[in-house]
């Protein structure tokens, strides 16, 4: 329809490129980390997460072994240089291909793989791609071997090795049940309370009705800072203080508006007809609301549930202040805010771990409940 | 006792209390206040259905006026005490806050934010509803789009971190404009003025499928006669984008934009994970959030202030359902 003649082709191909553009922006960042967080994490120092699927070139050092033979007058001592440990430490099972080496740790690619080193006093050195060295010294080496540098290229290497540490020795695990914790009873508790006021507030005659409407529409507004201090100062009043009651308290009660209007926004438009003929059958309110309405209302009611488990799952701010800041409480957002920002400030692979493992569960339930999120969207916005 | 069976028995306990309370309370109300048998039979009936409402108002009612309405009042009140709260000092936080240069740092990257935030995520929605609308892939464009919705201000802020990085092995920028232009790289964090902008294309990008889901429904609401006559009347594609669907979508543009503003007023966690409030990046509720537990009076009179920028949004949207509701 938007589409006039003679321009459609070069029009619906400027859509077709802006839509994969926006799309690409939007996409890669969280792509960036889902590959990061695979990355072994020498390769994510090396090369950028676009490089992945590349090897990377690693610089490493290891020793040659002792064992001279001698030749002509020298000594010659041959070898793999990734016989060694230390050198091979830094690759895994399969190294790829020698590309520079050195002997000083200021230049540890000075000579290229496959050319001979001269090293001053009659002694040389060379390497070539597939690790093989030559040594040639006119004493007799000691016990150790000579110090080598070199650069290699390293097959990509994908582990999840990120995850054991980070569920390991960061105490992830612990904030992912915690947040669990946090986010179940608040998900569920407000549902039930908000649905009768709502019932309320859509069906039922009693003088202030629209006054309440209208201060829960206000109240949507209200920013969540205002409570922190009065209601944390409460808690410690009533003896409940820093813990997971608390936080299922503020949650109930912060979810309460958008729950309120967003159920009877959906409520209202129910047909009347059915709810007054249940009424003129003899049905009491509790009856007709138990039985008809909370049935009809399922989609909305599966909608709020998903915003209030993200919110909640998401939210770093209550968190903050409701839990205690001890480590055994703590979620997992206050946990990579707090703690691994700080203290694994450098460590990518380990942030982008963390991070993953934190939004996996939103995101899986964003793409299996699409559709009631869309729906509750429009319920509460688009009247 | 653990977390997880705390958590279960608090599920247990909150739901079968609700429905405990809603149950029992009907029950008593019904047989024993106003039972609807005897001589008053009629009045007795009516009396009940007046009360009922209230009963099932009553747990939805006390939340709200604990956690929402008193805070408004207490925090108002707690803001005109000193740090430790003995001793009343009038206006004196407001003054001492509108003196310090921070304050007034955060207050206006505040007004910045409010600003670009939203127009920026209501232009990339309103953009991508247009385009998706008619693609065969537009299902799935949509949905790439919306998914950021599903992450956390602090998982977003560690993947644009990601993106941000001065190290240009790690930092998808740098990365780029050393391979096309050869830059030394920068920290984008680092740059006076303008890393408010990168933080805020953080929550644009957030909040952009927000606007899109809403915006794309309001476009599909449109009349297609008014399209038709358009096209008849020889308007170019742009021109029935602004003149015809913009202007009968406004409505719904404005809903979308004040309920981004009110959000944008709230979010002190990408600030808080990316730079600290460092760099001359401050915003309110980090401000705020940077006296939580120090001094409690200079925390709720920013956290007032914070109402008092949000009050105009507030009126305005009351006065919208009060006005769809007659």
């Amino acid at each position: 329809m938007d589409n006039i003649a003679g321009q459609k082709t070069g029009l619906a191909w400027a859509t077709h490129i802006s839509v994969l553009l926006l799309v690409l922006i939007w996409l890669i960042p969280t792509v960036g980390l889902l590959i990061s967080s695979f990355r072994d994490r020498d390769q994510i120092s090396a090369s950028g997460w676009w490089e992945a699927p590349f090897a990377v070139e690693l610089t490493a050092r290891g020793r040659t072994s002792a064992e001279a033979v001698p030749e002509g007058g020298g000594f010659v001592i041959t070898g793999n240089i990734f016989d060694d440990e230390e050198a091979a430490s830094y690759f895994g099972a399969s190294p790829g291909a020698v590309v520079a080496f050195g002997t000083r740790g200021a230049a540890p690619t000075e000579f290229e793989a496959g050319t001979v080193a001269d090293l001053g006093d009659g002694e040389s050195l060379s390497i070539n791609p597939d690790g093989t060295y030559r040594w040639v010294t006119p004493e007799e080496p000691g016990s150790r071997g000579q110090r080598v540098y070199f650069a290699a290229n390293s097959p990509p290497k994908f582990t999840l090795d990120n995850y054991r540490t980070v569920l390991a020795a960061d105490n992830m695990d612990r904030a992912f049940i915690n947040t669990l914790t946090v986010t179940i009873p608040a998900t569920v508790i407000p549902i039930l309370v908000a649905a009768f006021a709502a019932y309320a507030l859509a069906w039922m005659e009693f003088p202030g009705r629209g006054l309440l409407i209208a201060a829960v529409v206000g109240l949507l507004v209200v920013p969540l800072q205002l409570a922190l201090v009065p209601m944390l100062n409460f808690h410690n009043a009533i003896g409940v203080g820093q813990s997971f009651v608390g936080i299922w308290f503020a949650h109930t009660a912060f979810g309460m508006p958008l729950a309120v209007y967003l159920l009877r926004n959906y409520m209202i438009g129910l047909p009347r007809d059915i709810i007054e003929c249940a009424k003129v059958d003899g049905a009491t309110d509790f009856q007709v609301f138990t039985r008809i309405v909370l049935p009809l209302s399922f989609p909305a009611l599966a909608a709020f549930a998903i915003f209030q488990f993200l919110w909640t799952w998401n939210d770093l701010l209550v968190a903050k202040v409701f839990l205690p800041s001890s480590d055994e409480a703590k979620v997992m957002t206050v946990k990579i805010a707090d703690d691994l920002l700080g203290s694994r400030g450098g460590d990518w692979g380990i942030l982008a771990t963390a991070a993953f493992v934190s939004i996996a569960v939103p995101l899986v339930v964003f793409f299996t409940m699409q559709r009631f999120l869309v729906r509750g969207l429009l319920a509460g916005s688009v009247k | 006792m653990s977390p997880i069976l705390q958590g279960i028995i608090t599920i247990i306990i909150g739901v079968g209390g609700c429905v405990g309370y809603f149950f029992l309370s009907n029950l008593i109300l019904d047989t024993l206040i106003y039972p609807a048998r005897g001589k008053n039979i009629a009045s007795n009936i009516r009396r009940a259905n007046m009360v009922r409402p209230w009963l099932f108002l009553f747990p939805a009612i006390f939340a709200l006026s604990l956690y929402l309405v008193y805070p408004v009042i207490g925090s108002f009140l707690r803001s005109l005490y000193n740090r430790s709260g003995n001793e009343f000092i009038g206006l004196q936080n407001y003054v001492e806050l509108f003196a310090s240069p921070e304050f007034r740092t955060a207050f206006l990257n505040n007004i910045l934010w409010a600003l670009v935030v939203p127009a920026g995520a209501t232009a990339f929605g309103l953009l991508a509803a247009q385009l998706t609308d008619r693609l065969s892939w537009g299902n799935i464009a949509k949905s790439l789009i919306f998914m950021p919705m599903a992450i956390s201000f602090v998982g977003a802020s560690l993947i644009w971190k990601f993106v941000y990085a001065y190290d240009a092995d790690i930092g998808l920028i740098n990365a780029i404009r050393a391979g096309l232009f050869g830059s030394e790289p920068v920290d984008v964090m680092q740059i006076p003025f303008w890393n408010n902008f990168f933080l805020m294309f953080i929550l644009v990008w957030i909040q952009t499928g927000f606007a899109m889901v809403i915006l794309s429904a309001a476009l599909r609401g449109i009349p297609e006669e008014t399209i038709e006559a358009a096209i008849i009347d020889g308007a170019n594609p742009f021109q029935i984008f602004f003149k015809i669907k913009v202007p009968q979508i406004m409505g719904t543009i404005v809903v979308v934009w004040t309920t981004i503003t009110i959000l944008v007023l709230k979010v002190f966690d990408i600030v808080y994970t990316m730079t600290g409030g460092n760099f001359g990046t401050e915003i309110l509720p980090s401000y705020m959030m940077s006296f939580m537990f120090r001094d409690d009076g200079r925390a709720t009179a920013i956290a007032f202030v914070i109402m008092l920028v949000v009050l105009p949004v507030m009126v305005w949207n009351i006065r919208q359902a009060r006005a769809e509701q007659r």
